[in-house]
């Protein structure tokens, strides 16, 4: 190889390096922003924080002596392994840790760091083959020029097409590669050069297996579902859950449908429990079906009478999540691990069959997903509530959600019509939840319930007057005469999927 | 995959064609023998459990009861091996719904007298999909891509059914009822059992393609031959004698269990009391001297044993009757055909995919070699089903019956299971994947089949007549393999022994 030819590859690795650098920064400040809201604020800080480093590396430079050429290859692969994984890595750490800000500034500070080393090591490497403004103009030129690449590609092609957690580790594996090249081309020699190269495809093949394997995290397609950027899916034996976080807003969906919004969910979580447990006076055991988000669970513990709460939900990786993932148990105040409530992973249906004549309760929330399928519409029929019947204490009152009686009103006054047909006398009622738009419940008893309601201290929504609103019906949603949901006609689910295709 | 071809015991059987074993040493005596432990015989077993304090001995062959109506279990769920439903019964089936009653199918009546059924046993919805088109859509009479005109002459078909359904014949009794005996004897109808059914049809104008396969479907369904191969009054029966009421559904829906009928085997085998011999080759029956004697041999061991019988209900095919028989038989079963079917069953881990509706029920083919499958846990109430067992069911149409059967005899495993998968294939293109076992019956003589000819022809009467001491129940007496057949003959013999 002539001097000309390493020359041009060395400068072609500063055009690739700045590339490199300026992704990463991009990367981190796109993720604070999806993650953290306000990306004014995010942008800035990431870059001032990024660019400081980047000075804290330049100034480190000068304590290196000899060796540059080395440490250069090792600060690639360095780069390479930090920056390719770090969105991987922010977006792990982001539901596993409370002080998320900590680690994404010291993840920065790290890779701006490095970043910093590589111009100042390179011009050191160069120093010799050029002369001093040659040197200067061309490194910068390259530099720059990397820069303005990295800007258009990472909003038009990477973000769109890869996605964050890809572009990060192919640009990752870009580094890796300049760090290869460079002992190459300087005849790096010695049993340590055959090492780093060795090293440097190990590292190569793991950040390539990250490349891959995201695509297992979320699929191109499933981005572009959800408004907001997922920050943690998994797909259970039942379900796809996706959390996702846009600003401030924390969202949940099971199979693509929204289950809550952290912006207004105790909207909906007080209207879900108040209305009933208020008047029940006395309520010492409370059975919730579904509500694996312990959202439910969390709106029961405020009355101090409540001895004990049976949650019974079909996925365990639901109850898990909102056990062990700090962002959520934040939401729902770490309201399954409390002692008064006992967790079991379930089928509701089949649950009900095998409890004993002990199992009697005096309030029940059935929080089922919407029945938009013939699975879920087995939940809402009269042979369920014939069951669930069985487990109410005498006196003991069901509070079920019930889709949105305004989109789906034949549906809704169809869940009514089931619960009337199997003995319950129903008290129908709806509020409005930004999130969701309208959405109904019905209070179902089998005796006529108390009036009184006592509502526990701190509720956001609910006051004793709004309650009283929430049970009138304007004629838009109003009461309509359909059929009765039966395991053996499904009338329900022909009803939603039919109310809610006129929305859609 | 794994799996095997199971039962019935075909090699058994043909014992009985080839010369006598050697007479029993010992004669048993019994009050009433039962031979056949099908539904014909639980129900004359249970009728004589209600009232009779003799001794009643039923005899079955296959190591299971239930014959059409037995049943598996695998670790997904119990499945059928043949019969898996009973329609609603009507008015002229009294003996089912008291039956029902008794076995909680029926838990009460509403304000105007219909029956309310429980509704586990009602078969949940979706009831039935169609493939065609490479989608999948709800119901069974097809509409994607079907043209206007060609759906205007299925519900023409259907209005017309309807119709049937309402009339009644000039001796004031339905047209078409369940049990076949009950219906109209007006004559003008009763004609209609000696043309084909596509003749019929083609004559009425119903030559739509989509409607015709339909129809077809429903006769291989029912009777294993397709509208060419069973009489027109028979079709028409299929259409219009259904449609008991029930105040919780529809008519058209069935009732149903993951047994299949095999569930009613065990209501009815709980509720009899005899002693039961299973496995055992009844061989010869015969009046002597004010008594009946059956000869039969063990299946496994080959012993002779015998009974010395007050009584003997025959609760067997009529070709079997016949060959127990001997001279005695006469011409009994002569011009019955029963084409022989294939039924497996599929244990798979996940319900295999495919484009359009969610699985069903019933989930058939357009113009598939089989009928399809049904999903033998679909009554389950579980929301998530994972594991599940298929019972697909083949009526062997392809070559007239005897050849179908020499044929399908000579089949090994292998062979069976590609027929199998090569049609389910075009749905499930994953369908081998997902299949854990297969396994498989081959029903050499499945169902009597009503052919042309055949219901009015008075043989059924003459051969349902007791001889002497010696009764008859069976299914194939009413030319159609129906449970509510089965059952009333068999109380109708039971009742006969009591009086």
């Amino acid at each position: 190889m002539n001097e000309r030819t390493t020359r041009l590859l060395l400068l072609a690795s500063v055009f690739v390096i700045a590339t490199c650098g300026l992704i990463y920064e991009l990367i981190a400040g796109t993720l604070a922003s999806y993650l953290l809201g306000d990306s004014v604020l995010q942008f800035s800080t990431v870059i001032g924080v990024y660019l400081f480093a980047m000075g804290v590396g330049s100034w480190l430079s000068g304590f290196v002596s000899r060796g540059e050429a080395r440490l250069f290859v090792q600060v690639q692969f360095l780069i390479g392994l930090v920056g390719g994984g770090s969105a991987a890595a922010l977006f792990v750490l982001f539901t596993q840790v409370n002080a998320f800000r900590p680690v994404l500034y010291g993840l920065i500070f790290l890779i701006g760091t490095l970043v910093g080393l590589e111009i100042p090591l390179l011009l050191r490497i160069l120093k010799d083959r050029l002369e001093f403004k040659d040197l200067v103009a061309r490194v910068f030129t390259f530099d720059y020029i990397g820069a303005l690449l990295a800007s258009l590609l990472f909003p038009l092609v990477l973000v769109p097409h890869l996605g964050l957690v890809r572009s990060s580790f192919l640009f990752g594996m870009l580094n890796v590669v300049v760090g290869i090249l460079t002992a190459r081309v300087l005849r790096l020699t010695g049993p340590w050069a055959t090492a780093t190269v060795s090293g440097g495809a190990v590292l190569f093949a793991v950040l390539l297996a990250g490349f891959v394997a995201a695509d297992r995290f979320t699929s191109w397609s499933e981005r572009n579902t959800y408004p907001d950027p997922i920050i943690h899916a998994f797909s259970s034996p039942y379900q796809r859950i996706v959390l996702t976080r846009g600003g401030g807003d924390l969202r949940l969906h099971l199979n693509g449908n929204l289950q809550f919004s952290s912006r207004d969910e105790y909207r909906y979580h007080e209207s879900l429990v108040h209305p009933g447990l208020s008047r029940m006076t006395g309520a010492k055991r409370v059975l919730v079906l579904g509500g694996g988000d312990g959202l439910a669970v969390r709106e029961v513990l405020k009355y101090p009478g409540v001895e004990q709460v049976q949650l019974v939900d079909l996925d365990p990786a639901m109850t898990r999540l909102f056990t062990g993932l700090p962002i959520l148990t934040n939401l729902n105040f770490g309201a399954l691990s409390s002692p008064k409530v006992r967790v079991e992973n379930a089928d509701a249906f089949t649950w009900l069959a095998a409890a004993g004549p002990e199992a009697k309760y005096d309030f029940v929330i059935v929080d089922f997903p919407d029945p938009s399928n013939f699975s879920l519409g087995k939940l809402y029929s009269t042979a369920f509530y014939r069951r669930l019947r069985t487990v109410l204490a005498p006196g003991g009152a069901v509070v079920i959600q019930c889709t949105s009686p305004l989109v789906a009103r034949r549906a809704f006054w169809c869940i009514d019509g089931t619960l009337r047909e199997t003995g319950f006398l129903t008290r129908p009622y709806h509020v409005y939840v930004p999130s969701f738009g309208e959405w109904g419940f019905i209070l179902a008893s089998t005796d006529p319930l108390p009036t009184e309601l006592s509502l526990p201290d701190g509720l956001k929504f609910l006051s004793a007057s709004t309650v009283r609103g929430l049970f009138e019906f304007p004629p838009d949603m109003d009461r309509v005469v359909v059929e009765v949901n039966r395991l053996n006609n499904q009338a329900l689910v022909r009803y939603f999927e039919e109310d809610w295709a006129k929305v859609r | 995959m794994e799996g095997t071809i199971v039962g019935p015991s075909m090699a058994v059987g043909h014992r009985l064609r080839e010369g006598r074993p050697p007479s029993p040493s010992r004669w048993d005596r019994a009050d009433v023998v039962i031979v056949g432990g099908g539904i014909a015989g639980l129900a004359a077993a249970r009728e004589l459990a209600r009232e009779f304090r003799g001794n009643v001995v039923l005899v079955e062959l296959e190591s299971d009861l239930g014959g059409n109506s037995s049943w598996g279990q695998a670790t997904a769920s119990a499945y059928p091996w043949g019969a898996h439903y009973v329609p609603l019964p009507g008015r002229e089936a009294p003996e089912v719904v008291a039956l029902f009653e008794e076995l909680g199918v029926i838990t009460g009546q509403d304000s105007s007298g219909r029956p309310i059924y429980r509704e586990q046993y009602l078969c949940h919805d979706p009831h039935e999909r169609l493939f065609l088109h490479g989608r999948w859509q709800e119901g069974l009479i097809p509409q994607l891509g079907v043209s206007a005109d060609d759906r205007a002459e299925a519900d023409r078909f259907l209005a017309r059914m309807q119709t049937l359904r309402e009339s009644t014949g000039t001796d004031g009794r339905p047209l078409f009822a369940i049990p076949v005996d009950r219906s109209s004897a007006d004559p003008a109808w009763r004609g209609l059992d000696l043309e084909t059914f596509s003749t019929w049809l083609d004559r009425e104008g119903f030559r739509a393609r989509p409607l015709r396969w339909y129809l077809d479907y429903c006769c291989r369904d029912d009777f294993g031959l397709g509208t060419s191969g069973v009489s027109a009054w028979a079709g028409l029966h299929y259409f219009a004698a259904r449609g008991g009421e029930a105040a919780n559904a529809s008519s058209s829906t069935v009732v149903t269990w993951p047994h299949g009928n095999g569930w009613l085997v065990e209501r009815l085998r709980e509720r009899i009391r005899a002693t039961v011999r299973r496995g055992c080759l009844v061989h010869a029956v015969r009046e002597e001297g004010g008594r009946v004697r059956v000869e039969g041999m063990d299946a496994k061991t080959g012993e002779a044993v015998g009974w010395d019988a007050g009584r003997v209900i025959l609760a067997v095919p009529q070709f079997i009757a016949a060959r127990m028989l001997g001279e005695a038989g006469g011409g009994r079963g002569t011009g019955a055909v029963y084409p022989p079917w294939l039924v497996a069953n599929l244990s798979v881990d996940r319900l295999p995919t495919g484009r359009g509706m969610e699985a069903a029920w019933d989930n058939v083919l357009y113009e598939g070699r089989g009928l399809g499958y049904v999903i033998a846990n679909h009554q389950e109430v579980q929301s998530v089903v994972r594991e599940s067992v298929l019972t697909y069911y083949l009526p062997l149409d392809h070559a007239a019956p005897t050849e179908a059967r020499r044929e399908a005899s000579t089949w090994t495993w292998e062979q069976a299971r590609d027929v199998v998968l090569a049609d389910l294939r075009r749905a499930h293109p994953d369908i081998a994947d997902v299949t854990r076992r297969m396994d498989i019956r081959i029903w050499g003589h499945g169902m009597i089949c009503p052919v042309p000819g055949f219901l009015w022809s008075g043989r059924r009467t003459d051969w349902a007549r007791p001889v002497g001491r010696i009764d008859f129940a069976h299914s194939d007496l009413s030319g159609m393999s129906l449970f509510e057949e089965a059952y009333i003959r068999g109380v109708e013999a039971g009742r006969r022994v009591l009086t």
